[in-house]
């Protein structure tokens, strides 16, 4: 594991919700994340069919989404979702993890535009989109 | 003279909370997320009881966007199949010894969600109550608001389009 994926995957663990549904860092870049969350049947939305819920796949999607922005070299301190929107595109394999990409596709002085997309086993062919406005710097409290 | 008497309080009480209470518990995230509903009526308030868990930013100690998305996607579906059941729960058609044995009926999928966040959400209970627009045979759409002390200000707002479960009969 490089020191830069190291030093990732140690932010995502100080998040106490990211920690909760156990997130990975898989890959770390400019302006670019991505993360896995592995499958939990606490995290099971359809018990019949052992679906993960959709607010699972969206909170993957949204810390991707955080931790792109925040290794993007303009960005300054923490990031602060504004808005987003995910498509749901089908059901997750249920047994099978999700992995969410994110790019920053702009950066203005204060917000990130960002796009992601989620996809279990099957790369090709997602479970979600996602596009997103979120804030980066000196957060008021 | 042909009305027939009003059911007794505990008997409609009984029949709406047994029926509420078999939907939220049957779906794992919920509880893990700590979700639960309060009724009055036919109308719904989803309630997140805060715990650390879901906390986003440790250094605001501020909740975590994805949370605040799954609750609201939470309460819209809630509601959207609290109002879709109703007439059967009512009328008794649906079985609920079945569904407190686990038996779901088919709840409606999440399209598409957009959430905005309006400010951080802090380290406490949140509310959030969800309103139709639209009812459609096949879609239908909703729009949800969440709070926290105050009504009137927002933490995060949603719309979504849902597609819904196939009638049979």
């Amino acid at each position: 594991m490089t020191d830069r994926l190291k030093i990732a995957q140690q932010f995502i663990e100080a998040l106490p919700h990211a920690k909760a549904i156990g997130l990975q860092v898989v890959e770390i870049g400019e302006g670019e994340a991505a993360l896995r969350m592995p499958y939990s049947p606490e995290l099971v939305g359809d018990p019949e069919t052992g679906v993960i819920h959709g607010g699972a796949v969206s909170t993957v999607i949204d810390t991707c989404c955080g931790a792109a922005v925040m290794s993007h070299p303009k960005a300054t301190g923490p990031s602060a979702t504004l808005d987003l929107r995910i498509d749901y595109m089908r059901a997750a394999t249920p047994g099978q993890a999700i992995t969410a990409r994110a790019v920053c596709y702009h950066m203005t002085r204060s917000v990130a535009f960002l796009r992601a997309t989620a996809h279990d086993d099957d790369p090709d062919l997602p479970v979600a989109t996602a596009a997103g406005a979120f804030t980066f710097g000196e957060l008021k409290s | 003279m042909s009305r027939p008497p009003p059911e007794p309080v505990q008997v409609v009480k009984q029949r709406r909370d047994a029926a509420l209470a078999a939907l939220v518990s049957g779906v794992p995230y919920i509880r893990f997320l700590g979700i639960t509903f309060d009724r009055r009526g036919d109308e719904l308030t989803a309630v997140l009881n805060f715990d650390d868990k879901l906390i986003g930013n440790p250094m605001l100690k501020a909740m975590h966007g994805g949370v605040t998305s799954a609750f609201l996607e939470t309460c819209a579906i809630m509601t959207l199949s609290w109002s879709y059941f109703w007439p059967d729960i009512e009328s008794g058609k649906i079985d609920l010894a079945a569904m407190e044995a686990g038996e779901m009926p088919r709840l409606p999928k999440t399209i598409g969600l957009t959430v905005d966040y309006l400010r951080a959400g802090l380290p406490r209970d949140a509310y959030a109550r969800a309103e139709v627009n639209r009812f459609g045979r096949r879609y239908a759409s909703v729009r949800a608001e969440a709070w926290q002390d105050n009504r009137d200000r927002p933490f995060a707002q949603c719309t979504g389009h849902f597609l819904m479960p196939p009638r049979d009969g």
